[in-house]
């Protein structure tokens, strides 16, 4: 069965019983079982016509279910006969549902879930599994959240930035459970790209593809975590760069700098790059430095001290590294780095050790681990 | 039934000759690290596996402070806290199966590639109370 085909329709889907009246929520459970019943039924027997067969199951559910719920309130049916669907502005249709699902109204965790089932066309047994909750927590995190946003008055511009935000988030929470959450994240901001032309959008893109390019090499034998000075730049995905690198400079030419665009130009930069030594750090840099005026990101400054500790020298990016609240995860990892090559290897392997108890994730923490032991082993030898 | 195997920061006895971590050898770090992993891979494969996870040591004691009031926030943890660095959950079919599986995991190897012997706390679950009772 054409699964990817399947979840693609799913936004349009909603889209169509949304003209024919039903509301958004039920528009969306109506169209999420008749997923599931293609997911049950396709492999067997495969539509003629995938998207004709999805509504008219999912507007049979929804009328079923406007039914029961209409004799429960003893109300008339006001939908009852099918309304012609007229002209089809499927564009702006998923794009509306882009900025309803991320709605800055919702938290992260529910705007994630319910991105993934409207506009990903995942079920909530797969957004669960990869999130490790129960699927009955997944749905009712679903549905408080199309209550949310229920009540919110219409007509509403919608939020690009927390769209972004969203997509960012599932990209980043890897590569968990038999859903890619990475090739979804993927997917979705690629389908983005084609129904708004703002720059931050291609800037996403062009930043997880070239994140995305790095995946073979950054994780060794049994999950561990390989740093990028030690990542075999050979099984990097050239086609990937070279598709990240256009969408980027694409981007960059509509001259409308955005935090995104930034971020993956210093991706673009570190792909680009035959080796560390051979990186250009200084305009790595000054990328940090963009990304500072447009985000004063705390997490930026800390990563701009490793950059310029690479372009200017260990002692550069300890001064640097001043300006960093120490309280953040990875300060003393990067405290750690800056001080073995300075040369100071007790204090880095104490600082190594701090770190790996304050690591955020067990591969960071193992890693973290075996850089104390190596240090340490430096000091013995 | 199923057991919790409880891995400790401190509070557990500490065995004798041990060596922190960070002081052994990046080979030895590895070795631990990749039997571990088997030792889980293979409770799977046995069909006993349940859960596993692991505790960053951060943390604080939470407590109810009054209507209208914030909770009470007693943290960081004093320095002679127990503390829990993480669990396996395993479902196995005895008290003996579960001790066999905690003294494997106490063997993963350390500084030298010698057994660590750690310590680990094994806890049988409350069950659910039985359908048939007489």
């Amino acid at each position: 069965m054409n699964e990817p085909l399947l979840r693609e329709l799913v936004p349009a889907v909603i889209g169509v019983l949304v003209r024919r009246g039903a509301d958004f929520a039920s528009a969306e459970d109506a169209v999420q079982e008749a997923l599931i019943r293609a997911l049950e039924t396709w492999p067997a027997e495969p539509p003629r016509e995938p998207k004709a067969w999805l509504v008219a199951v999912a507007w049979h559910r929804f009328l079923d279910a406007a039914r029961a719920e209409a004799s429960r309130r003893g109300r008339e049916l006001a939908v009852e006969t099918e309304p012609p669907a007229g002209p089809v502005p499927a564009t702006d249709d998923t794009l509306r549902l882009y900025f309803l699902c991320a709605h800055p109204a919702l938290p992260g965790s529910s705007a994630v879930a319910l991105t993934l089932r409207a506009v990903g066309g995942l079920t909530t047994r797969q957004i669960a599994a990869a999130y490790l909750v129960p699927e009955a927590t997944m749905a009712q995190r679903i549905s408080r959240a199309k209550r949310r946003i229920a009540v919110l008055p219409l007509g509403q511009p919608g939020d690009l930035g927390t769209v972004l935000r969203v997509l960012y988030l599932v990209f980043n929470e890897g590569y968990s459970g038999d859903v890619d959450l990475v090739a979804e994240a993927i997917r979705l901001t690629r389908q983005l790209t084609a129904l708004t032309g703002e720059p931050e959008v291609a800037g996403l893109l062009a930043l997880m593809l070239l994140h995305h390019a790095r995946r073979a090499s950054r994780t060794g034998p049994g999950g561990r975590l390989v740093p990028l000075d030690e990542q075999d730049r050979s099984r990097w995905d050239t086609g990937l760069i070279t598709e990240g690198v256009a969408i980027l400079q694409a981007a960059l030419a509509r001259d409308r700098l955005g935090e995104y665009q930034a971020q993956a130009a210093i991706a673009a930069l570190h792909a680009d790059a035959p080796s560390t030594a051979e990186t250009d750090w200084a305009q790595i840099t000054e990328w940090y430095d963009e990304l500072l005026l447009l985000t004063s990101s705390p997490l930026v400054r800390l990563n701009r001290a490793v950059a310029v500790g690479e372009a200017h020298g260990p002692r550069a990016g300890l001064a640097a590294l001043a300006d960093v609240r120490p309280d953040l995860p990875r300060y003393a990892a990067v405290a750690a780095h800056l001080h073995e090559r300075a040369g100071d290897l007790r204090h880095a392997a104490d600082l190594y050790a701090e770190a790996s108890r304050a690591a955020a994730s067990v591969p960071e923490r193992d890693h973290l681990t075996r850089q104390a032991a190596r240090v340490r082993q430096l000091l013995r030898s | 039934m199923k057991y919790l195997l409880l891995k400790h920061y401190r509070g557990a006895p500490t065995p004798a000759d041990w060596v922190p971590m960070d002081q052994w050898t990046p080979e030895e770090v590895d070795a631990h690290i990749q039997y571990m992993s088997d030792f889980a891979a293979r409770l799977e494969e046995a069909g006993e596996f349940v859960d596993g996870q692991a505790l960053a040591p951060d943390g604080a004691f939470v407590r109810y402070d009054g209507e209208g009031r914030p909770p009470v926030v007693d943290g960081p943890f004093a320095e002679t806290k127990d503390l829990i660095a993480g669990w396996m959950i395993i479902d196995v079919e005895s008290w003996d199966r579960a001790v066999q599986l905690a003294g494997e995991l106490s063997a993963a190897p350390g500084a030298g590639g010698k057994p660590i012997h750690e310590w680990l706390e094994v806890r049988p679950f409350l069950a659910a109370p039985p359908t048939v009772t007489e």
